[in-house]
């Protein structure tokens, strides 16, 4: 696999509203390698796109990385840390859309209904590389004939209204690709699409990624997307990833009971006819009542009383690949009730 | 798009309509017909005028016929450009009046300019950095600028304009310019008068469209393809200014159907307090003097122009918006 | 597909705030919030004592504000003393003696420290009809010796020589109960034509919202004054008073008839309108026992935004010679000596009358927004 294009490390971003202190991520650790499409799943709210956008440094207000590294190899080879430099710096503008493209979750929204799409496609690829106005016009059609948008040439032109859902998140990619990107953050892209329109997109981003060679972090909630795309996965549960490992491993041999129960939720063509889907007890803490010790513990089939709910539970390697964070695992000396 | 247009038109065109209604019901609201006071104002002067006479210029003036045929009569003669006599002055109506609409309507203008050019970067500022020092006293100049009425700032300006520097700050013109003939001097002079009573009547109009384009822009601050914009590497002054300002920029555009007429009210009573010579004195002494065809007319062309610029607003405002273009609207 | 979530046990404490959220009606919710807004409840308070004081605009008084007396011709405010000369807390003004300029023959009025009033209170002076319930001569200041009009002139005479305080304590019963009046005819036609155009929609809707779209495209002053200029000069100071309310409130019910309608659509398709219309419940009772007690908020904050408009329509009118006339006073007509330059230099302190209007003005503003803020936080 080679050396990581980029290498997180405990990252933490807290939000501080007036009333209190939200740990939206809570000590995020992954690497992402070139080629290949890391998957991070979780319940909506778990801070997997707080996580994201902590790379990017493009976290909302009153939000703010706290701590931790995120290593970029650059394009020159350079290694730069992203939660050092200024978030306002022209290295970090570089950065954004330079080498990490990011493709948001909601294509209705996230484009400007005032300006045509080519003058937001141009205005990406202009942004990073010393084009004409009128090369840029051409790479932006070039663009958005790749992302399978049919007559480019007029569309260029059109308003991202004019345009359908499954459309629009085309131009999201083109908009994310525009100065070839090193990195593709894929945000629940296809979340607010119809299902046949999910597919399409998760083919665009395969055959793209081949094509470039590019690294993909991929956001879902959706189990059966991440089998479908990924090649490593890291769980999250209210900030922190629970478990991380090849896609095969997780899936098939998950140690963290709430990646089990993540799992045992997905219905499955082979169960029983008419059995109850299982669901997950409780729901997500309020952000300002964590749980004290590990965060799922009120949800936890195996809780261990006395354990669970006194302090958080380390990570444990269970392989050179696989990691997991809970007690149950443990250095195998100590014994386990 | 066409519908659009057609549905404004048609709207201007009922307001003109119930303005020119209005208009000929305050002609006709002081007891007596215009032949009484005609009669009235002759036998001042002297000479009598008897029943039969009367009666033929009650004829002639078709004051025998019932309101409506009066109205349509005079609606008539109103469309052909003839708007009566003023008794007052005994000259044609627009005669009287001048250049008095024009300068009323320069000096609207230039307040409107004021009060965009006012409100449009402080807007923008108190949204970006909301709840900074700055913001808060912006918003209480705001609040002040609102609730005080602009015919008392106007006196209160004039007032310690006198005191404390001695100043007659009022009219529109230097004297050598007052009643000499239209010049590039006298356009000169012009300009420079205008500032202060353009600054007193947007006053009030920028405390309100600094809190809509405030509250505009805070909206659209918080939408997705502002983050979006910043993904892609955006300077963050580029972000503001190219996406959600272009967005809040629309409802704030559209604030010109109510400004426009707030803008010519208060026109007429800063004028009176700094004598202005637009038409807001003429109006008044018409008024108190029942000189009805002038004071008539005046409301009738205020209200007329006011439509005229609320739909050429209007207009403006479909074609900056793409999505009335593309006939998303009306 | 996602984890599905069921309802988490919530703590108790939660859970009996969350009951009492619950059962709260949507005047008590807005209460709520807008006890929060502190300059909101200042502003409140502030307007509460100004019309408090304005039913007592008489007693507050201390001259006939309709007596003038050519020799007391623009008096200059007097200073009030609060201690005696041995430290003791006793207010008194200076009397003022009169003496003739010799260059100008102009009488000029100078405090004369030799001759000390002492200020009481509840003291004697002209009577007048206390809520118009009984006769009496009691005012909250007064001299312990001599008349009021004679030696107490606390913010300077006119030109009349009237008193300009007196004068603005009667001037402010007018303007705020003008402006309280015009709100409610325009609270009535607003909610009626409103309330017609919410709950009916179709064509009427569209007539209304047609008529609501000229009206608020005309310039209002010229319209005003057309109107003010035609009532008769026979009219009495009543008359003037109800037909210029009229006027300014023929224009000022469509902001309210604006609201009240979107509250009516919003409502319509509430599910608790369903469920009652469901129920069998008529329509009258629907209306009232359902949608205006849920809007009734909305209202009160709409109302306290039109009142300062209405206050300075009366205002603008008045001053422009237009609106009431004296002898009434108001706001309007107290401005309107000072309206010239010439007025301004020898008498500033004329303009005292707009401290209580910008005050009011400002006061009912912040409480018409914090009521707003609190009648709908996310509109």
């Amino acid at each position: 696999m080679g050396e990581p294009i980029l290498s997180v490390r405990d990252l933490e971003t807290f939000f501080r509203p007036d009333e209190g202190i939200v740990r939206a991520v809570d000590g995020a650790s992954f690497d992402l390698y070139p080629g290949r499409t890391l998957g991070i799943v979780g319940e909506s709210g778990c801070g997997k796109s707080v996580t994201a956008r902590s790379i990017l440094r493009i976290v909302d207000h009153p939000g703010k990385v706290e701590r931790g590294e995120a290593l970029l190899r650059r394009g020159d080879g350079r290694i730069v840390d992203l939660v050092a430099i200024d978030a306002k710096s022209a290295e970090m503008r570089d950065i954004r859309g330079g080498e990490i493209g990011y493709v948001f979750q909601e294509p209705m929204s996230s484009l400007s209904s005032f300006h045509t799409i080519g003058n937001q496609v141009v205005e990406a690829i202009r942004l990073h590389r010393a084009v004409s106005a009128k090369e840029a016009r051409d790479r932006a059609i070039e663009l958005l004939q790749l992302v399978g948008i049919p007559r480019p040439e007029q569309r260029v032109d059109s308003y991202s209204f004019e345009l359908s859902g499954g459309l629009r998140q085309r131009v999201m990619i083109a908009l994310a690709l525009a100065a070839e990107p090193r990195i593709l953050i894929a945000d629940e892209p296809t979340t607010a699409l119809d299902v046949t329109t999910q597919a399409q997109i998760l083919e665009l981003i395969r055959k793209i990624q081949a094509d470039r060679n590019l690294a993909v972090i991929l956001i879902t909630h959706d189990m059966g997307v991440i089998a479908e795309m990924a090649d490593s996965v890291s769980v999250m549960y209210l900030g922190k990833v629970v478990e991380s490992g090849p896609v095969d491993t997780i899936f098939h041999a998950p140690r963290h009971p709430y990646t089990q129960a993540l799992l045992r939720s997905i219905p499955s063509v082979l169960a029983e006819p008419r059995s109850r889907l299982t669901t997950i007890a409780g729901s997500i803490p309020h952000p300002y009542a964590r749980p004290p010790g590990c965060p799922f513990h009120p949800r936890c089939q195996n809780f261990m009383p006395g354990t669970c709910d006194r302090s958080a539970p380390p990570v444990t390697r269970l392989d050179p690949e696989h990691e997991v964070r809970c007690f149950l695992y443990e250095a195998p000396a100590e014994a386990v009730a | 798009m066409v519908t659009y247009i057609l549905q404004r038109l048609g709207l201007a065109l009922l307001t003109i309509l119930a303005i020119s209604v209005v208009s000929f019901v305050i002609i006709q609201l002081p007891p007596g017909d215009f032949v009484d006071t005609y009669i009235t104002n002759l036998a001042a002067s002297g000479s009598a005028v008897r029943a039969e006479e009367a009666a033929a210029l009650r004829i002639q003036y078709g004051l025998d016929q019932p309101i409506w045929v009066q109205y349509w009569k005079w609606l008539s003669r109103v469309a052909t450009g003839d708007f009566g006599m003023s008794m007052e002055w005994g000259r044609p109506v627009l005669e009287v009046i001048g250049d008095r609409l024009w300068l009323t309507i320069v000096i609207s203008i230039a307040a409107i300019l004021v009060t965009w050019g006012i409100a449009l970067p402080i807007g923008i500022y108190s949204a970006v950095r909301q709840y900074s020092i700055p913001d808060y006293v912006f918003t209480l100049i705001g609040f002040v600028g609102l609730a005080v009425p602009n015919f008392l700032l106007a006196l209160i300006i004039m007032y310690f304009g006198f005191k404390l520097f001695d100043l007659n700050i009022g009219g529109l013109f230097s004297a050598e310019y007052q009643l000499a003939p239209w010049s590039w001097g006298k356009i000169w002079d012009l300009t420079k008068h205008l500032p202060l009573p353009a600054v007193i009547l947007a006053l009030a109009g920028t405390a309100q469209l600094i809190r809509i384009m405030r509250a505009n822009l805070l909206d659209e601050l918080r939408r997705p393809y502002v983050t979006t914009a910043r993904a892609r590497g955006l300077p963050e002054w580029r972000v503001i200014m190219k996406y959600p300002v272009r967005a809040a920029l629309n409802p704030f555009a559209s604030t010109i159907g109510y400004l426009l007429p707030f803008v010519v009210s208060g026109s007429i009573v800063v004028s009176l307090v700094l004598s202005l010579p637009t038409v807001g004195p003429l109006l008044l002494r018409s008024l108190i003097a029942q000189d009805m065809f002038l004071a008539g007319t005046i409301v009738l062309l205020l209200g007329v122009l006011t439509v005229i610029g609320t739909f050429i607003s209007d207009l403006i405002l479909m074609w900056i918006d793409p999505r009335i273009r593309a006939g998303m609207h009306g | 597909m996602s984890a599905p979530t069921q309802t988490a046990a919530a703590s108790p404490l939660v859970t009996v705030a969350e009951e009492k959220v619950a059962a709260a009606t949507q005047l008590q919710l807005t209460w709520w919030r807008f006890r929060k807004h502190r300059l909101a409840v200042a502003s409140g308070i502030l307007v509460i004592l100004f019309y408090i004081g304005a039913i007592f605009a008489d007693f507050l008084a201390v001259t006939e504000p309709h007596a003038t007396e050519a020799a007391r011709s623009y008096i200059p405010p007097q200073a009030i003393h609060f201690f005696d000369e041995d430290g003791s807390f006793k207010p008194h003004v200076y009397a003022l003696k009169g003496r003739r300029d010799m260059r100008t023959f102009k009488l000029i009025y100078a405090p004369d420290p030799a001759d000390k009033r002492y200020l009481r209170l509840f003291a004697d002076g002209y009577s007048y009809n206390l809520l118009g319930i009984f006769e009496t001569n009691r005012h909250l200041i007064g001299l312990d010796r001599g008349k009021a009009e004679d030696a107490l002139f606390l913010l300077g005479t006119d030109q009349l020589g009237r008193d300009v305080w007196s004068r603005l304590m009667l001037a402010t019963r007018t303007s705020l109960f003008i402006g309280l009046i015009g709100v409610g005819l325009s609270l009535f036609l607003g909610v009626l034509l409103g309330g017609i155009s919410g709950l009916y929609g179709g064509v009427v809707d569209t007539v209304i919202q047609r008529v609501i779209e000229i009206l608020r495209s005309i310039p209002t002053i010229p319209l005003w004054m057309g109107l003010a200029a035609a009532l008769p000069n026979t009219w009495s100071v009543t008359q003037v008073y109800i037909a210029i309310t009229v006027i300014i409130s023929l224009i000022g019910w469509t902001e309210l008839a604006r609201v009240v309608r979107g509250r009516f659509l919003a409502l319509r398709e509430e599910d608790f309108i369903t469920a009652a219309e469901l129920a069998g419940a008529s329509r009258l009772r629907i209306i009232f026992r359902h949608m205006v007690p849920s809007f009734l908020s909305h209202i009160i904050a709409a109302v306290s935004l039109a009142l300062p408009a209405m206050i300075i329509s009366e205002t603008t009118l008045s001053f422009l010679g237009l609106g009431l006339r004296p002898p009434a006073i108001s706001w309007g007509v107290l401005l309107q000596d000072a309206q010239n330059i010439q007025a301004l230099g020898i008498a500033p302190w004329l303009l005292v009358v707009a401290v209580p209007v910008i005050i009011v003005i400002l006061a009912f503003n912040f409480l018409g927004d914090g009521l707003r803020d609190a009648a709908d936080p996310y509109g």
